[in-house]
C-alpha cells in the first residue's frame, strides 16, 4: 500500500502516573512515561507487553479516561477530527462524552457486567443506540439495532436471549459487536481474547478484522500474547516499564527484532515442529513505583553496557516505519 | 495503634466509642451503688435532680441515677449473652452448612429459613409468657440468642461456600490438612470481619427486643434493665405527672446506645472490608 | 507395560435444574487413557471439555459416576484422597488463589512436611522445604514469612509446585498451569516440568489449552471435546498431523507466531454450549467440515490408526 498516510491519534510526551498514597507515604506510579505515539487511520495496531508494564494504562489516557488517582502529568494527546487536530487533554468532559463510542469507543473484556442482565440483547442495543441517536422511535431503533447485528456477522438470534444465556464468546462478539455499533473511527481493546479459547479467540479476531475492514477504522489493541499481534495487528509497539521501547511493522517485528526485550519475547514462544529448548525472558519486571536508572530493561538484559545503567536512550529510526530505543542499536 | 488511629479519623466511630466508653464505666459504677435496687422506699419520693441525687428519685422511692447504672449494666449483659451465644451458633450452623454442603447443609438452612419466615414476635410473646416464673437474665438472654443467628449463619455459610471453591482450600487439602484445622485457619480469618459487625447489630437487636418484651410486662419487673426502668416510668404517669428526669433517662439512654452500636458496626465493618481497605491505601 | 495410573471408562454425569426440568450433563464421558512411569502426558481441550472435572477425579476431589482407576495395578476407591494414598500432587492454573493471602506461604510447606511427617526435627524440615525450592529456583531465605501478595505470579506458580514437591510425589497433576502466567514467563514453568520428568521421574499431567506448549513439553497427548477423548498418541502424529477434524480445527486456531501465516480461512463457532453436550451421536456433528449422516445418530468407536486412538466416522473400514 503505497498511500499517504493520515495521522489519527497521536501523543506527545504523554505522561500519566498514579498518584497514591499507601500508609502516609507518596507513591508515584510511572504507568505511562513519556510515550510518542502515532497511530495511523484505516490500520491496527497492537501494543504489546508484560502485564505491569502500563499498556492498559496508556489504553485509558487514549481514550481520554483520566480518572484519579492516575493524573495525566504531561504531554498531549491529539484525535484528528475532521481534519482537525484537537487535543483531547485540554477538553472538557461533556464533549469527551459526545465523542466516546460514535468517534472512538472502548472494548471491555465480554463479561457479565456490561449488559444489564434482565435485558434481552436487542435491548441493551436499543439502549445504547438510543442515547446517541436521537429522535426515532424505539421500533426504528430495534430496527436499526437488528440491522447492524446481521452487518456484524452475528446470528439475528441473539438479539431475543438474555446475556446469561450466552457462551463466553458469543458474549465477547456482542460487547465488540456494541463497540462497533455506532461507526466509531476509532476502537480501542484492552486484551479482547485473552479469556477465550483458541477456536473462540480466532472467530474474535476474525470479528474484529472484518469489522476494520469494512469500516476502515482504526483499531488499537493491548494483548500480552504475541500469537494474536502476529495475526491482527499491522504495526506493533512493545511497551515495556511504561515506555515505548521498540515499533515497527509486524512482519518488521518478527523477521527483525532489535531490541533484547523483543527478542526475548518472541523466541520465548514455543513453535509447532520445533521442541528446542526456549527460555523465558529473566528476572521479573519492574515495578513502577521504583524504576531503576537508565534504561528500565538493563537489569534483565543480557548484553547491557554501562550507559545503559545511566541513560535512556533514544529513538534510533531504522527507516521510516522501523524504529528501537537501545543503545546496542545504531549510536555504536 | 496505627489501626485506632485510622478509625478515629471517622467521626462515627469516635462518637460511638465516647458513647460506649461512658455507658461502660455507667455499669461499672452500679457494683458501688450505696442502694440496693430491689428494694422501694429507700430514698425520698419523686424529687427532681438535684446534687445529692443526679438524676433525681422515682415514685417506688428508688435513686434514678443508680437505678440507671444497674438498668445498662443488665442491658449490656442481656445483649451481651444473646450475641455471643447466637455468634456461637451461627458459626457452626454456617460453617458446616457451606463446608459440608448436601443434605446437612439444606437442613441447617430449612431450620435457619423457618425461624426467619415465622412472626418472630408473635412466638416471642409466647415464650415469655410461658416462662415468666423462671425469667431471669440468662433466660432472656437464651432466649433472644435462638432468635438471633439464622441470618448471620445464612451470611457466613455463602462466605465458606465461595471460599471453598477458591483454589487455596485444595492446596490445604493437599498438604494433608484436616477438616476442622482448615476451617478453623483458611475460614476463620475470612469470616471475623462479618462476625464482629453483626455481633454488634445482634447487641442491638437484642436490647431492642428487651425493652419491647419489658413495656409489655413480660419479664421479671424487679430486675432493673432499660426496658423495665421504662415500664416503671411509663406505668407511674410519669408523663402525665411531667416527672420528665424519670422518664426521659431510659429513652435517651437507649437511644444513644442504639446509635452508638449502630455507627460503631458501621464505621469498623467499612474499615475491615477489603474493598474500601483497598481504597485507603490506595494500592 | 508399565503404568502408573490407568483410567478405565472414567465417567461423571452432573444433574441440574430441580425436580420438573432436570437435566443431566455427562462432563466426562467414558474416558479411558494411561500414564507412564516418567512421562509428561497431556489433556487438552477447551474449556468445557471436561479436562479439569477428569484431574479431580484422578486427585480423588470429586466421585466419578462410574469408571476404575488404578494406581501401578492396584485399585483406587472410591473417594479416596489420591495425595494422601498415591503420592500425587497437584498444582493449580491462579497463582494469586492458589494460597490464602492472609496465610504466609511457608507456613503451607510445613504444614506439609508436618502432616505427611516427613521431618523429625524443623531443622531437616527446613532442609528439605529449601531443597524443593532450589529445584524450582529459589531459596528458602527469599521466601520465608512472607506472604503471597509479596510474589509475582510467575514466582508463585514456581512456589507452588516445589510445594507440591515437598511430599515426593510420583505423579503431578497441572492445572492450566501457565494460562494465568505472562507469556514471557510461562516456559520457565514449562521447562521446569521437562526438568522434573528427566531429573527426578516423576510423571506429569499437563492440562492446558494451549497446544503449543503442549506440543513443546509433552510425550503423548489426547484431545479432548464435551466430555470425549477424540484423539490420543504422540504428540508429533497428534500435533503435527491431526486426523480428527476437531483436533484439526484446534490445531489451525493457535495463532501462529508468525505474520506470514495468518488465518486464510473462517471458523463456525457454536451458539449454545448445552446443545453440544447433549448431542446425540458425535458431539462435533453440528460444527463438522466433514459431516455424514452417520455422525448425527451413531457415537463413532474408538479407532486405532498407527497407534494412535480417533473417535472419528470418517476413518471407519479403513
Amino acid at each position: 500500500m503505497i498511500e499517504e498516510k493520515t495521522v489519527i491519534l497521536r501523543t506527545e510526551h504523554l505522561k500519566a502516573f498514579y498518584l497514591l498514597e499507601v500508609h502516609g507515604t507518596q507513591k508515584t506510579v510511572k504507568a505511562v512515561n513519556d510515550v510518542d505515539i502515532q497511530i495511523y487511520e484505516n490500520e491496527i495496531y497492537g501494543i504489546a507487553g508484560e502485564s505491569g508494564c502500563g499498556k492498559t494504562t496508556l489504553l485509558k489516557t487514549l481514550f481520554g479516561e483520566i480518572v484519579p488517582p492516575l493524573r495525566l502529568i504531561d504531554g498531549k494527546i491529539f484525535y484528528r477530527i475532521d481534519d482537525d487536530e484537537v487535543d483531547v487533554s485540554r477538553m472538557k468532559s461533556e464533549a469527551k462524552r459526545k465523542l466516546r463510542m460514535e468517534y472512538i469507543s472502548y472494548i471491555p473484556q465480554g463479561s457479565m457486567s456490561v449488559f444489564n442482565p434482565v435485558l434481552k440483547i436487542k435491548g441493551t442495543f436499543a439502549d445504547f443506540i438510543g442515547s446517541h441517536v436521537h429522535g426515532q422511535s424505539r421500533a426504528e431503533i430495534f430496527e436499526l439495532a437488528r440491522e447492524r447485528i446481521l452487518e456484524l456477522g452475528l446470528p439475528k438470534n441473539v438479539l431475543d436471549v438474555y446475556p446469561h444465556q450466552l457462551s463466553g464468546g458469543m458474549r465477547q462478539r456482542v460487547t465488540i459487536a456494541l463497540a462497533a455499533s455506532l461507526n466509531p473511527r476509532i476502537m480501542i481493546g484492552d486484551e479482547p481474547t485473552t479469556a477465550l479459547d483458541v477456536v473462540v479467540q480466532r472467530g474474535v479476531i476474525q470479528m474484529l478484522k472484518d469489522i476494520q475492514k469494512n469500516l476502515k477504522n482504526t483499531i488499537v489493541l493491548v494483548t500480552h500474547d504475541m500469537g494474536v499481534h502476529a495475526n491482527i495487528a499491522d504495526r506493533i509497539g512493545i511497551m515495556y516499564a511504561g515506555k515505548l521501547i521498540e515499533e515497527a511493522t509486524t512482519e518488521k517485528i518478527f523477521a527483525q527484532p532489535l531490541h533484547p526485550y523483543t527478542q526475548f519475547l518472541i523466541n520465548s514462544l514455543p513453535k509447532f515442529g520445533d521442541k528446542s529448548m526456549r527460555d523465558s525472558v529473566p528476572g521479573s519486571p519492574p515495578s513502577l513505583a521504583d524504576l531503576p536508572t537508565g534504561c528500565p530493561f538493563h537489569p534483565r538484559c543480557p548484553h547491557v553496557k554501562d550507559i545503559c545503567r545511566q541513560e535512556m536512550p533514544n529513538f534510533h529510526h531504522l527507516d521510516e516505519n522501523h524504529k528501537v530505543a537501545c543503545w546496542l542499536v545504531g549510536e555504536a | 495503634m496505627k489501626t485506632l488511629i485510622d478509625l478515629f479519623k471517622d467521626y462515627r466511630f469516635s462518637f460511638a466509642f465516647v458513647v460506649l466508653l461512658v455507658i461502660l464505666i455507667m455499669a461499672l459504677l452500679s457494683f458501688f451503688s450505696p442502694y440496693d435496687p430491689t428494694l422501694w422506699y429507700v430514698v425520698p419520693r419523686d424529687l427532681k435532680p438535684s446534687s445529692e441525687h443526679l438524676l433525681g428519685t422515682d415514685s417506688n422511692g428508688q435513686d434514678i441515677f443508680w437505678q440507671a447504672t444497674y438498668a445498662v449494666r443488665n442491658s449490656l449483659t442481656i445483649s451481651l449473652i444473646s450475641a455471643s451465644v447466637s455468634r456461637v451458633i451461627a458459626i457452626l450452623v454456617g460453617m458446616i452448612a457451606g463446608y459440608k454442603g448436601g443434605t446437612i447443609d439444606r437442613v441447617l438452612m430449612f431450620l435457619g429459613d423457618s425461624l426467619l419466615v415465622i412472626p418472630l414476635f408473635l412466638i416471642f410473646v409466647m415464650l415469655a409468657m410461658m416462662v415468666r416464673e423462671h425469667m431471669n437474665l440468662v433466660v432472656l438472654g437464651l432466649m433472644l440468642s435462638f432468635f438471633g443467628w439464622p441470618w448471620d449463619a445464612r451470611l457466613i455459610r455463602s462466605m465458606v461456600l465461595s471460599l471453598r471453591e477458591r483454589d487455596f482450600t485444595r492446596t490445604a487439602l493437599l498438604s494433608g490438612t484436616g477438616t476442622i484445622k482448615l476451617v478453623l485457619k483458611e475460614y476463620m480469618p475470612f469470616t471475623m470481619p462479618l462476625i464482629f459487625s453483626t455481633l454488634i447489630n445482634n447487641m442491638a437487636f437484642a436490647i431492642g427486643l428487651e425493652i419491647t418484651l419489658a413495656l409489655l410486662g413480660l419479664v421479671d419487673l424487679t430486675i432493673p434493665t432499660l426496658g423495665t426502668m421504662l415500664n416503671w416510668a411509663y406505668f407511674s404517669h410519669a408523663i402525665l405527672l411531667e416527672r420528665w428526669w424519670w422518664i426521659l433517662t431510659p429513652v435517651i439512654l437507649s437511644i444513644c446506645m442504639f446509635i452508638a452500636l449502630y455507627w460503631l458496626s458501621v464505621s469498623i465493618s467499612e474499615y475491615l472490608d477489603p474493598r474500601t481497605r483497598i481504597q485507603r491505601v490506595g494500592a | 507395560m508399565d503404568k502408573l495410573l490407568e483410567v478405565n471408562e472414567l465417567t461423571k454425569r452432573y444433574s441440574q435444574g430441580n425436580v420438573l426440568a432436570r437435566i443431566t450433563l455427562t462432563a466426562v464421558d467414558h474416558v479411558s487413557f494411561y500414564i507412564k512411569p516418567a512421562e509428561i502426558f497431556t489433556l487438552a481441550g477447551e474449556s468445557g471439555c471436561g479436562k479439569t472435572t477428569t484431574a479431580k477425579l484422578v486427585l480423588g476431589f470429586e466421585e466419578a459416576t462410574s469408571g476404575t482407576m488404578l494406581h501401578n495395578g492396584k485399585m483406587q476407591t472410591r473417594r479416596e484422597k489420591a495425595w494422601i494414598t498415591r503420592g500425587v500432587q497437584a498444582i493449580f492454573q491462579d497463582p494469586f488463589s492458589t494460597f490464602n493471602p492472609l496465610r504466609t506461604v511457608d507456613s503451607y510447606f510445613h504444614e506439609t512436611v508436618r502432616n505427611f511427617r516427613l521431618a523429625r526435627s524443623k531443622q531437616e524440615a527446613v532442609d528439605r522445604i529449601d531443597q524443593k525450592l532450589r529445584l524450582v529456583g529459589l531459596t528458602y531465605q527469599e521466601f520465608a514469612g512472607k506472604y503471597p501478595n509479596e510474589f509475582s505470579g510467575g514466582q508463585l506458580q514456581r512456589i507452588s509446585i516445589a510445594r507440591a514437591l515437598v511430599t515426593d510425589p510420583k505423579l503431578l497433576i497441572a492445572d492450566e498451569p501457565v494460562s494465568m502466567v505472562d507469556a514471557s514467563l510461562r516456559m520457565s514453568i514449562v521447562n521446569l516440568f521437562k526438568q522434573l520428568r528427566d531429573e527426578l521421574g516423576v510423571s506429569i499431567l499437563y492440562i492446558t489449552h494451549d497446544l503449543a506448549t503442549a506440543y513443546y513439553v509433552s510425550d503423548r497427548i489426547a484431545i479432548m471435546f464435551r466430555g470425549n477423548i477424540v484423539e490420543m498418541g504422540t504428540v508429533e502424529e497428534v500435533l503435527m498431523n491431526p486426523r480428527h477434524p476437531y483436533s484439526q480445527l484446534l490445531r489451525d486456531s493457535i495463532p501462529q507466531v508468525d505474520p506470514e501465516k495468518r488465518w486464510t480461512t473462517t471458523v463456525t463457532l457454536s451458539e449454545l454450549e448445552h446443545e453440544e453436550y447433549l448431542r446425540q451421536g458425535c458431539k462435533f456433528a453440528g460444527r463438522c467440515p466433514d459431516v455424514m449422516d452417520i455422525c448425527k445418530g451413531v457415537v463413532p468407536a474408538d479407532i486405532y490408526i498407527d497407534d494412535v486412538l480417533v473417535k472419528c466416522h470418517k476413518y471407519s473400514g479403513k
